[in-house]
């Protein structure tokens, strides 16, 4: 009685699971759908069913040239995960293992430039942007994307770096290990799991931030954000074109998030439960 | 091997020399479908213009003119050739932050821009933007409906006429509303509309001394007009809808009148996305018999910013794209009907472009119709026929259009909507130092 209660429950909990994932994941689904129908079809009202013409891909990739913006929003995504573990890493340790009494406080004031609208700052980035010459450059907005994700970065490995005991880490030192082989060598090889994560939320992040990476680029550092929005229009029905952006924008993140998202939950649920 | 040697050293000093010369200009621009079709032909631009290359930045409406905004009053020098609209160009030519256009060439010939679209791109007689394509707005009906419904519609209806077509035209069984008009919120959007719509019945945002309207009259007949009739007549969810939403209502059937832009002329009549494309007719935009129709007046047009350092080139590019020679060109590859319209007198005058855009006529005069200075019934401080042309208009015209929106979808009522309008605008206009 009570294992078929228990089955039951579980069938439940699975198709409920089903039915909400669906939910969650029907608007890119249709995104998907309107990209291989025609632009007419696209405007007739709700149909999953697409003629399956390759069309709209054909005319995107003609109209703007997916590669470069693609190139960009790799080398960015990518780029600044990498800055942002390099500053990162030794702060959360810091914080983590030699913590004063101010350390919460900082903490908090980081997540608290997460709160300010991005707006608010747009004209005092865009002279520093323009005063330093980093206008539509790959490396200013690489250091962008940095700062702005800095705080989420330094919050979740400081999380995991708790979780790791730090009679390890004095053993190291006993054993005369240096500041720097403490961190290289004992400490970021038992948070791999917990860098791995971050790493790969860090660049889920910077490849969807849409707010820096347009009002900063022009042609040379634009990304895959500004490729969607180019196919926005005011005046004229581009649907099917514009869902076949959105889905070459989205694909690469989509995939890698598929085939990472073990990692990724085990990051994310590292030391919730204790 | 000496030769080739100095052969290929050769070729590399001639095109180190020429990648030297050669000069890149940045655009930035709107995916319209005019727009898109300039970049498909710039191979034209670049075959006389070797030295020049062309670089596109296309980016959503509302995205662009905060980007060009931002970089223009920053003097950030990221674009060479900006495209702008009407509302934009008064403003902007004023703080000096556009180079006058009067270097465009010999052959450019300036007096071939339609006098009211010039006029609305000029300070001081002086042009400061070339227009690519302009537009008023009118009507724009289902001809087999309207014979359906015993009437025939005049080319210059009256607003009354238009609620009794409506009404009659509305079929909800068979998913036919009478008329589809813009609710959704924006300056650029139900503002544009129900401004132009508030010309007609003698309202004013302003009146000479920049005191607020709202609580006059005249607006309050307009907004109880348009939102009874789009009650009666108007589609489901219509406080969502804007040009593209009703462009697909009437595109698929579902509309037996719209009033919006008469660039969607081209886009109703195409048989390739119209189910409708022959059964359209086209009239001026209605009016209430005080003589202002509630016709609007727009035009994107590309400027050029004094931060940029390469103007000749840009203006080599502007001459090129809104001359003669890119109508016809455009025409020899896509027909005439594809033309950027609203532009030229000659474009007008042409019976090859007459011919193949029916709504040519009725487009040229609803231009003709719309006076950027004398926009309403009484005298008012400021240009702009569906917008005010000052830099508080954007914000302060974006939350009266979410009022208005409001009341349209029922979740206030005019009065109120009104009442809020009059003190926002209040508000907007104290804080600007234009009243005390």
């Amino acid at each position: 009685m009570a294992r078929a209660v228990t089955t039951q429950h579980k069938t439940i909990a699975t198709v409920a699971a089903w039915i909400v994932a669906l939910l969650i994941f029907f608007p890119i689904l249709y995104t998907i759908i309107t990209s291989f129908k025609s632009e007419q079809e696209a405007i007739q009202g709700f149909s999953i069913i697409p003629s399956g013409t390759f069309e709209s891909y054909s005319e995107v990739q003609a109209q703007s040239g997916y590669f470069k913006f693609f190139f960009n929003s790799v080398l960015l995504s990518v780029g600044s995960t990498i800055l942002a573990l390099l500053v990162a890493i030794p702060a959360a340790w810091s914080m983590a293992f030699s913590p004063t009494k101010r350390t919460k406080d900082i903490l908090m004031w980081m997540l608290s430039t997460k709160m300010m609208p991005a707006v608010a700052v747009l004209f005092p980035i865009y002279l520093i942007f323009r005063d330093t010459g980093l206008l539509d450059s790959r490396i200013g907005l690489m250091i962008m994307l940095m700062l702005i994700n800095l705080p989420i970065v330094v919050w979740m490995l400081y999380t995991y770096f708790r979780e790791i005991p730090g009679e390890i880490l004095e053993a190291a030192r006993m054993d005369g290990a240096s500041l720097w082989n403490e961190i290289v060598y004992v400490l970021t090889p038992m948070a791999v799991p917990g860098i791995a994560s971050t790493m790969l939320l860090n660049i889920i992040l910077a490849w969807n931030e849409a707010f820096w990476t347009i009002r900063l680029t022009t042609t040379e550092a634009a990304p895959l954000t500004a490729f969607i929005s180019s196919f926005s229009s005011p005046q004229g029905l581009f649907w099917a074109k514009l869902s076949a952006a959105s889905t070459l924008a989205i694909a690469p993140i989509l995939i890698m998030g598929w085939f990472s998202q073990k990692q990724l939950v085990r990051g994310l649920t590292f030391g919730a439960v204790k | 091997m000496k030769l080739r040697t100095l052969t290929l050293g050769l070729l590399s000093a001639s095109a180190l020399a020429f990648a030297a010369h050669a000069e890149s200009i940045t655009i930035a621009t709107v995916n319209n479908a005019d727009m898109v079709r300039m970049q498909t032909l710039t191979e034209d631009f670049t075959k006389a213009n070797p030295d020049i290359t062309l670089n596109w930045v296309t980016l959503e409406e509302n995205v662009l003119r905060e980007r060009v905004t931002t970089d223009i009053a920053t003097k950030g020098g990221q674009y060479d050739v900006m495209t702008i609209g009407t509302y934009e160009v008064p403003i902007w030519a004023k703080q000096s932050w556009l180079l006058p256009l009067d270097k465009l060439g010999d052959d450019y010939d300036a007096k071939d821009i339609l006098p009211a679209i010039a006029g609305g791109l000029s300070v001081d007689g002086k042009l400061y933007a070339a227009p690519f394509y302009g537009e008023s707005s009118f009507v724009m009906y289902r001809k087999d409906l309207m014979d359906k419904a015993g009437l025939k519609m005049p080319d210059a209806p009256t607003w009354d006429f238009i609620k009794q077509a409506a009404d009659k035209m509305t079929d909800r069984a068979n998913g036919v509303n009478g008329v589809c008009l813009r609710g959704k919120a924006g300056w650029g959007e139900n503002m544009a509309f129900l401004t132009a719509m508030s010309n007609s019945f003698g309202a004013r945002w302003f009146d000479e001394n920049w005191k607020p309207q709202f609580d006059q009259p005249e607006w309050k007949s307009t907004l109880q007009f348009y939102v009874d009739l789009m009650k009666a007549d108007g589609p489901e969810g219509a406080s969502s809808n804007g040009f593209n939403e009703n462009l697909a209502l009437f595109q698929q059937g579902k509309c037996g009148m719209w009033i919006d832009a008469t660039v969607a002329a081209s886009m109703v009549s195409d048989p390739k996305s119209s189910k409708v494309a022959d059964k359209v007719g086209y009239a001026l935009a209605p009016d209430n018999g005080l003589g202002k129709r509630g016709n609007w007046l727009w035009a994107w047009s590309l400027a050029i910013p004094a931060g940029t350092q390469k103007t000749d080139a840009a203006e080599k590019f502007v001459a090129w794209a809104t001359s003669k020679h890119y109508s016809e060109l455009v025409a020899s590859k896509l027909g005439w009907a594809s033309a950027p319209p609203g532009t030229r007198t000659s474009l007008y005058a042409n019976a090859e472009y007459q011919k193949a855009a029916p709504f040519a006529k009725m487009t040229l005069d609803s231009i003709n119709a719309a006076d950027p200075t004398h926009p309403t019934v009484k005298p008012v401080p400021y240009v702009g026929v569906q917008f005010v042309a000052i830099p508080e208009f954007q914000g302060l015209g974006t939350t009266v259009g979410q009022l208005f929106s409001a009341a349209l979808a029922g979740q206030s009522s005019v009065d109120d909507a009104l009442k809020q309008a009059q003190d926002a605008a209040t508000a907007a206009m104290t804080e600007g130092g234009y009243i005390k």
